[in-house]
């Protein structure tokens, strides 16, 4: 087999998972720190977000030079052009979370304001998302990858619930709009890292299935049978 | 313009050994289908039913149907007038050795009692200019030899020489297995516009080159056709694990 | 560190590389000194002829007849013709045959009958010369009550066929296959790829064999003996007995006549030359209709 190229291969996901990592613990610690009002988790978010980058550019490296060197085809194509989508969706996800952090930043200098938007919920669904989202890529399982697909809706419900109440809670209390308009922003965070996370997922499906089932189109169906006798 | 080929439960033998086991498969006129496979997976003895030229082996036989357009290869006609009608291109470029450049492109036509002196001409004009060769040998039609080209000339020597004869299809056995990569860039662009006038299959051992060539590639294995399918498709999401593990380099 | 290195290795290479030079030129010395060895005999035999019989070559000995015993002058003119002829004779019969048992083995005899006939020829070939005169003085000479130039013929051909066989054989399997293929690729029927394509490109093989038996059976006396018999005159015929150059040589050689011993020495001479010449023609003509870059 070729050693060289399996062992680009078993690199290249062992990069990626750590940079999943990364960006999963980010967000983690980005929404904890909102919810905490923890001044310190906030820079540990902004410092690690150097890291992410770096490894954004070192996996893009390495898939281009096992593209250019290795000419892989069909599954090991595949693999290597959605570990780069994949790459790409995990880099903004690290940029969300430093969003996050920053509106974080932003509430502990103001005072303490009961809002009615369950920011832990919504931040725990999404956490779960990427989870899974990291998960069926490890495991080159298509079905984890669909569960995530579905939950998005989940999530998109959830941040419209959260516009629709903060901005009556802003008209009916003006004192607390720039917490409300924190809150808001990081509602639409999160709710872009779920997207970020279902297009992860996405990525998978085209991975393991060969099906671009991108923009909501219907997967295709399962590959047909060539014309030729049975085996 | 060129016909389709096609293949219904074709099996071959050498003496006792089965080389190939009921393959049935459709090569669409005017364009290419690729054959690819690992050694001694029958491409080219499947390549060689289609114009009988697996008969040339003593002991080896071949049952089953091929048609090529209208034409029923193995029912009816002499092996030698199916032929006539098929263009075949060898893996070694095997120009006539004691001919001239001319009388080779000619070859096929004279020894079959073809002799029209200015049809010949002309004919041979067109065959040389068809495989991109006349340009530069256009002035020594006859003084030189056909060995005395460099190789990749002599295989477009060679393509000149089959499609003198005007087949509908062409045969190609790994064309370009004994030259440089120039040369074999030269031929590949030859068969892109051949396919316009011509139906092509061609062997070939090499992946990439069936990519670039060919529309329908056909994967062979032991003797069977495991699949067959537009090339994209085989190279991208492949059905069956063994081409995907054959074309992705994990066996073969 | 260069010291230690270079003192060694200097040590250790010197009487390995002089060993090995001396067995390079004694090597070269030998196999110079075959080649001297092998044209020796050759130069010897021709500067020997040349030295004997050049005084004896005249117009008068080419192209007159011989003059009775004990008469002075007198040629070898017919003998010189009839060798020519029974020679034609002799390629005639027995060069279409040996091409053909040629072609024969090397494309369709691949097999126990081809084995056959290998063996056949090669036991044919080991024949003694005499003993194949004998043979055709009992088909021919026998049968017609007569000798003949015909029977000489024959005899000769018998002795060419197994040479031009086994070497046409050969050389026709030297043609590689790749060439059959391409005439079968395009339609051309096996007996046509074997004539028009294996054959031509094997042609100047093909000749070289031809030629090879030729120069050997041109000089052949035995076989002659009781076949053409010799003929003190002009003989075109192929019915009658005929002269021979190889014949004449002996006759004159064996007699006690120092006159015809003269004459024994000069035909020896033209018999040789005029092989060498007849070979090198056909060579040239052969290698004429070469194209460039053909071989």
């Amino acid at each position: 087999m070729r050693t060289r190229f399996q062992q680009g291969l078993d690199d290249l996901r062992a990069r990626l998972l750590r940079m999943g990592g990364l960006a999963e613990q980010a967000v983690d610690r980005a929404c904890q720190a909102y919810i905490d009002r923890d001044l310190a988790r906030c820079h540990m978010v902004l410092e690690g977000e150097f890291q992410i980058n770096v490894a954004e550019r070192e996996i893009d490296e390495l898939a281009f030079d096992l593209l250019a060197l290795q000419q892989p085809i069909a599954v090991d194509l595949r693999f290597i052009l959605a570990v780069t989508k994949i790459n790409s969706d995990l880099e903004r996800v690290g940029d969300q979370a430093v969003n996050i952090a920053e509106r974080a930043m932003d509430l502990v200098e103001l005072p303490k304001a009961d809002l009615p938007v369950d920011i832990p919920r919504m931040a725990a669904a999404v956490s779960a998302m990427v989870r899974r989202a990291l998960e069926s890529f490890i495991e080159g399982k298509a079905e984890l990858a669909q569960a995530v697909l579905e939950m998005d809706n989940v999530v998109d419900r959830m941040k419209d619930e959260a516009f629709i109440t903060l901005v009556k809670t802003m008209n009916e209390r003006p004192e607390v709009t720039r917490q409300a308009l924190d809150a808001l922003l990081v509602a639409r965070n999160l709710e872009r890292v779920a997207d970020h996370a279902t297009n992860i997922a996405e990525d998978v499906i085209f991975w393991v299935r060969g099906a671009d089932v991108r923009h909501n189109v219907a997967p295709e169906p399962p590959v047909h049978q060539a014309s030729t006798d049975t085996h | 313009m060129g016909v389709g080929i096609k293949v219904d439960k074709l099996n071959a033998w050498f003496g006792k050994t089965q080389a190939l086991y009921d393959i049935t498969m459709e090569a669409p006129a005017n364009h290419a289908t690729a054959v690819i496979g690992p050694s001694g997976c029958g491409k080219s003895t499947f390549v060689r039913c289609l114009n009988r030229m697996h008969e040339t082996v003593p002991d080896a036989r071949a049952t089953g149907r091929v048609r090529i357009g209208e034409l029923d290869v193995y029912n009816g006609t002499a092996a030698v007038q199916i032929r006539r009608r098929i263009g075949m291109v060898f893996q070694k470029p095997n120009p006539f050795p004691t001919m001239s450049i001319y009388d080779n492109v000619a070859a096929g036509l004279k020894l079959n009692g073809f002799h029209d002196r200015s049809r010949l001409d002309e004919i041979v004009e067109r065959s040389l200019k068809l495989s991109a060769l006349w340009d530069e040998v256009k002035d020594s039609l006859r003084k030189k030899s056909g060995a005395s080209l460099s190789g990749g000339q002599q295989q477009r020597l060679c393509i000149a020489r089959a499609l003198a004869v005007e087949p509908q299809v062409l045969l190609m056995d790994e064309p370009c297995s004994a030259l440089d990569p120039i040369s074999t860039g030269k031929i590949e662009e030859l068969i892109f516009q051949l396919k316009e006038k011509f139906t092509i299959v061609i062997v070939t051992h090499n992946m990439q080159q069936a990519s670039r060539v060919a529309e329908f590639t056909g994967f062979f294995l032991l003797g069977k056709l495991i699949e067959l399918d537009k090339t994209e498709k085989i190279f991208t999401t492949p059905s069956d694990k063994r081409t995907e593990d054959y074309i992705t380099g994990r066996f073969g | 560190m260069p010291e230690t290195v270079t003192a060694s290795s200097d040590f250790a290479a010197a009487p390995i590389s002089l060993w090995r030079r001396g067995m390079n030129s004694f090597a070269t010395l030998a196999a110079a000194a075959a080649v001297v060895l092998v044209l020796l005999p050759l130069g010897a035999v021709f500067g020997y002829l040349v030295y004997k019989g050049i005084g004896s070559i005249n117009w008068a000995f080419l192209t007159q007849t011989p003059k009775p015993v004990g008469e002075a002058g007198g040629g070898m003119a017919n003998a010189i013709a009839g060798s020519a002829w029974i020679l034609l004779i002799a390629s005639t019969m027995g060069v279409p045959i040996g091409i053909g048992a040629g072609i024969y083995l090397a494309e369709y005899g691949r097999n126990r009958f081809g084995d056959l006939i290998r063996f056949t020829a090669d036991v044919l070939n080991g024949v003694p010369s005499i003993v194949v005169g004998i043979v055709a003085y009992g088909i021919v000479v026998l049968s017609q009550g007569h000798f003949s130039a015909l029977a000489g013929g024959v005899a000769l051909a018998i002795m060419m066929i197994p040479t031009i066989a086994r070497t046409t054989e050969e050389m026709l399997l030297l043609v590689p296959n790749t060439v059959r293929e391409a005439a079968y690729g395009l339609g051309v029927s096996r007996w046509r790829t074997t004539l028009s394509i294996t054959l031509r490109t094997a042609t100047s093989g093909v000749i070289t064999g031809v030629m090879l038996a030729f120069a050997r059976v041109a000089g052949e006396t035995a076989p002659l003996l009781f076949t053409a018999f010799g003929n003190q005159y002009w003989n075109w015929k192929m019915n009658q007995p005929t002269a021979a150059l190889s014949l004449q040589i002996f006759t004159y050689a064996i007699s006690p006549f120092d006159e015809w011993h003269r004459q024994a020495w000069a035909g020896a001479l033209i018999l040789i030359v005029l092989i060498v010449f007849a070979v090198s023609a056909v060579r040239l003509v052969a290698g004429h209709g070469m194209l460039k870059g053909a071989n």
